[in-house]
């Protein structure tokens, strides 16, 4: 009896500690984001979006610039690495399906995943900014970018090879070339979930800042040229928090809440999606 | 399998194409390697292996040694799995045994939430919020109840300042909670729902399922949830750049500001003037990215035998 | 899929070629100290001629190495560049701005500016050797304080910075255990005390710790009301930190247009002047002439126009004759 009574109460404990444990991710989770939430909307205001930063001791400035920059900067990124990252991932989960070099390629991806993005500035910077003899916006692009394609490319393994292959014989028989194939069927049977891949390395490139900042630079100005400087809101975010002056320090947390919340929608989206489709199968 | 279909002409250009986009990958990490080793050979013929044992860091007279760096990166990831992963586990025992159902999806979001906030927010967060509540409670707090505990209170030496390893590691293990949490998790789904049957069939507490069915069988792929999460918190900038000082000395007190690899990388980079000095950063950075890679390596070689294992 | 890539395509390229702007941008790059003052003057400077002065704080080993690179229009740096390296990287160099370094103390019992120090106190307190405020040294310039035997904490910078440079460039030259032991330079190995990260970090030490002793930039040591000390100049004099003893100092040095202004101001033989103080430069890459007659028409107008704005964000303004010596050197070079 009491052994039993004591296994019960050693099952309860470690149960109870489990329950506290989940809760204080919960409370990490609650307390960052009512703290960037608390701080950032007080300085929330029409002016941040449609003013173009003002120095220090003047009224009324906001971060257009860097909105636009960091939007501009995204979407190239995106145009850049999400085909080589569709087409890498094609080339793993169809062409080299089942070979040595599709198993190296896929794990080297997962380790790139990882590697410090501060790395990746550097290798930019030196490839792209010193020859060149210009910080650009695209430098900026090119570096995020190669922090999504082993992303976008490892979603895209994983979801085509979710693709039946029945699916793709049955094309075969019909006498579809194995490129038509891809295009038509396997990728459309796949477009949610790499649509979801899509989401997500988006989401993880727009909160980088150490690979912009030796690359698209910033600039205080309007600009939308991307062969200039180009303003972004991570590197932003940094300069203003470590400056000296309180108004740079509240507009540091209203861009930390845009930035987050977009962020976070994007991530949102991409679980939504990937959990429709796996709901309706 | 599917060579024999390439005959069409349109189809070997696709091919081809698909082929380049995935060599991207490799041409990108052998070029991060290329730039890193040409960019740091002066510190190497300089300094050598010696570069990695030496504790000096001295800009003045030009000598620099990568250790007290190596020994901040090293304490501060060791602390933060230390506090990360009871929680994680817990965390991922909660989703999948303990939770009603409806709790589960909800509760799993917010940890995954957790891990898409940008580390740069995380910083901020640090430097504006954690720091003083660190130095003003957390701190002193540890002090006075370990001031009495012979060795403990070496660890709490120094004036609270909320900017040191300690909060430095509190930070990087919030940042890797989610990881662990998550590869745990499905890890612990993996355990074949029969053998956990049998289990409480013959009248096991949910404790001892735990313990003794999905713990063991998944420990290889938690493993190497772990080890990812550790090669996550060694490359770690931003989060921890705002808040561990910049100290190069080898620490002994948790209160002491440090350095480590990324945050001398983020603090000095910049105001590099020598050519040696920037050469010996990249070395760091070298040194980083090897570190880095090969914990990763690590981990994937646990996750994929542990994929391995459960596939069967 | 397809639609989606289109409108994407067809939104970056409305994006990057329909608003291609026709106003002229330059880019700069460097010390993090004056980024506030270049800022303010960049801003104004737009809203009267649409000219874009882009000036990022990277830091002053980044402004050198950026400029010698020419990835940027003109670098800035707080430490100034030998003669012999503008030579070698084709520089010219100018100075634009005054700034001082203020030691700042945290002792109870001691009014702000309240304590004196010379230049072998400070020298002794951030190598560690006096131990203790009440220290004979320390009690022998401030006989009517009220020091105690508290142990002292000495706070630096952790990260690189000009304000080190210009900081540890003044103990050199006025201690010789300084310059054998630690040296000059933006970041250096302190033998004592612990690092602050940045401005705000030293500053957020001092105010925390108890008889502690560190420095600062001006600018911080007035925004966060911190306890300046005086220093003994090289006149012997005991100066308060401020506007006049900057000023003092940048006129009583003899700055040379041929050394390209190759100047550290501490230890200036002024009569009034703040032995600590240093000037901040911008660095232009020689054969780029286009883009530095654009560069120096904007520091002109600065110097005609901006000296009530460095003031308002307390900054010292060249002094007049400064600003001759510089135009000066902007004629010599063909730039105006």
């Amino acid at each position: 009896m009491t052994r039993a009574r004591k296994r019960k109460i050693e099952g309860v404990i470690a149960m109870a500690l489990c329950t506290i444990a989940a809760l204080m991710g919960l409370f990490w989770l609650v307390f960052i984001l009512g703290d960037v939430l608390v701080h950032g909307i007080k300085a929330l205001n029409m002016d941040l979006f449609i003013n173009d930063p003002a120095p220090a001791g003047v009224e009324g400035g906001g971060l257009r610039n860097a909105f636009v920059g960091q939007l501009m900067i995204t979407l190239c990124a995106t145009l850049i690495g999400v085909p080589i990252g569709v087409l890498g991932g094609t080339f793993l989960a169809e062409y080299a399906r089942g070979r040595k070099i599709a198993r190296l390629i896929s794990v080297l991806s997962d380790i790139m995943v990882s590697v410090p993005s501060i790395v990746i500035g550097t290798f930019i910077y030196a490839v792209l900014v010193k020859p060149l003899g210009h910080f650009s916006g695209w430098a900026g692009a090119i570096a995020l970018s190669i922090i999504m394609i082993p992303v976008v490319l490892r979603t895209t393994e994983d979801m085509l090879r979710l693709v039946p292959w029945t699916l793709r014989e049955a094309a075969f028989a019909l006498g579809a070339p194995y490129y038509k194939v891809i295009i038509q069927i396997v990728y459309r049977g796949a477009s949610t979930g790499i649509l979801t891949g899509i989401l997500l390395s988006i989401a993880r490139v727009s909160g980088e800042t150490a690979p912009l900042l030796f690359t698209s630079f910033n600039n205080s100005f309007f600009a939308t040229d991307m062969n200039k400087p180009i303003a972004s809101l991570t590197v932003t975010i940094f300069q203003y928090a470590m400056g000296p002056y309180e108004s740079w320090h509240t507009q540091a947390w209203a861009a930390s809440l845009v930035i987050t919340l977009s962020i976070l929608m994007l991530t949102v989206i991409g679980r939504l999606l990937i959990k429709g489709r796996l709901g309706r199968r | 399998m599917a060579l024999q279909f390439k005959k069409n002409p349109a189809d070997i250009v696709f091919s081809t194409t698909t082929a380049i986009a995935s060599f991207s990958v490799i041409i990108f990490i052998i070029g991060i390697l290329y730039v890193l080793i040409s960019e740091s050979s002066p510190a190497i013929g300089r300094f050598g292996i010696k570069f990695l044992a030496s504790t000096d860091w001295n800009p003045v007279k030009e000598s620099f040694g990568a250790l007290t760096n190596i020994y901040g990166t090293i304490i501060t990831t060791f602390l933060s799995l230390l506090i990360a992963i009871p929680v994680a586990i817990g965390i991922a025992i909660f989703v999948t045994e303990i939770s009603p159902n409806f709790l589960k999806g909800p509760v799993g979001a917010a940890i995954e939430l957790l891990a898409a906030i940008p580390s740069i927010i995380y910083g901020m967060w640090g430097l504006f919020t954690l720091s003083p509540i660190m130095s003003k409670h957390v701190e002193p707090f540890l002090k006075k109840i370990s001031a009495d505990i012979p060795f403990v209170s070496i660890l709490f030496q120094g004036t609270p300042m909320g900017i040191d390893i300690l909060t430095a590691s509190v930070i990087l293990s919030i940042m890797i909670i989610p990881f662990t949490a998550s590869i745990s998790r499905d890890s612990f789904n993996l355990t074949p729902p029969i053998i956990k049957e049998s289990a409480y069939a013959i009248g096991a507490t949910k404790w001892e399922v735990v313990k003794n069915i999905v713990i063991p069988y998944s420990k290889i792929g938690v493993f190497g949830g772990i080890v990812l999460s550790l090669g996550r918190a060694i490359g770690e900038t931003m989060a921890v750049a705002f808040v561990l000082g910049n100290n190069h000395r080898i620490a002994t007190s948790l209160l002491d500001a440090a350095a480590t690899i990324t945050v001398t990388l983020a603090n000095e980079f910049a105001e590099a003037d020598n050519d040696i000095y920037l050469s010996s950063l990249f070395y760091l950075a070298l040194v980083l990215f090897v570190m880095s890679f090969i914990t990763l390596a690590i981990a994937k070689y646990f996750l994929l035998k542990a994929e391995r294992k459960y596939s069967r | 899929m397809k639609t989606f890539y289109k409108l994407l395509f067809m939104a970056v390229m409305i994006l990057s070629f329909a608003y291609a702007e026709a106003a002229e941008t330059l880019n700069g790059a460097g010390a993090t100290f004056p980024y506030p003052v270049y800022s303010a003057w960049a801003y104004d400077y737009n809203k009267i001629t649409g000219v874009q002065i882009n000036y990022q704080s990277i830091g002053s080993g980044g402004g050198q190495r950026q400029v010698t690179e020419r990835t940027v229009d003109f670098g800035a740096s707080d430490d100034p560049l030998k003669p012999e390296q503008t030579q070698k990287d084709k520089l010219l160099q100018f100075p634009a701005v005054i700034g001082g370094v203020v030691p700042v103390v945290n002792l109870e019992n001691v009014k702000p500016g309240e304590l004196k120090l010379d230049s072998e106190t400070l020298c002794k307190l951030f190598l560690g050797e006096i131990k203790y405020w009440n220290d004979e040294k320390i009690k022998k310039i401030n006989p009517q304080s009220k020091l105690t035997h508290s142990e002292v904490t000495v706070v630096y910078r952790s990260d690189g910075s000009g304000t080190t440079a210009i900081f540890t460039n003044y103990m050199s030259e006025t201690c010789p255990a300084w310059k054998e032991k630690v040296g000059a330079g933006k970041a250096v190995k302190f033998p004592a005390g612990i690092g602050g990260k940045g401005n705000e970090g030293v500053a957020n030490y001092v105010k925390r710790t108890a008889n502690s002793i560190g420095y600062v930039e001006f600018a911080y040591a007035k925004q966060n009301k911190l306890n300046h000390t005086q220093l003994k100049n090289a006149a012997g004099n005991f100066v308060e930190p401020g506007f006049a003893s900057f000023e003092d100092a940048a006129e009583s040095g003899d700055f040379d247009p041929k050394k390209d202004f190759y100047l550290w101001l501490t230890n200036a033989p002024g009569k009034d002047s703040w032995p600590i103080a240093g000037a901040t430069f911008i660095l232009l890459a020689k054969e780029k002439s286009g883009s530095n007659k654009s560069v120096v028409k904007f520091f002109d107008w600065a110097f005609k126009n901006g000296d009530n704005k460095a003031k308002e964000l307390v900054y010292v303004p060249l002094p007049a004759s400064l600003k001759d010596k510089v135009r000066a050197y902007w004629k010599t070079n063909g730039l105006q």
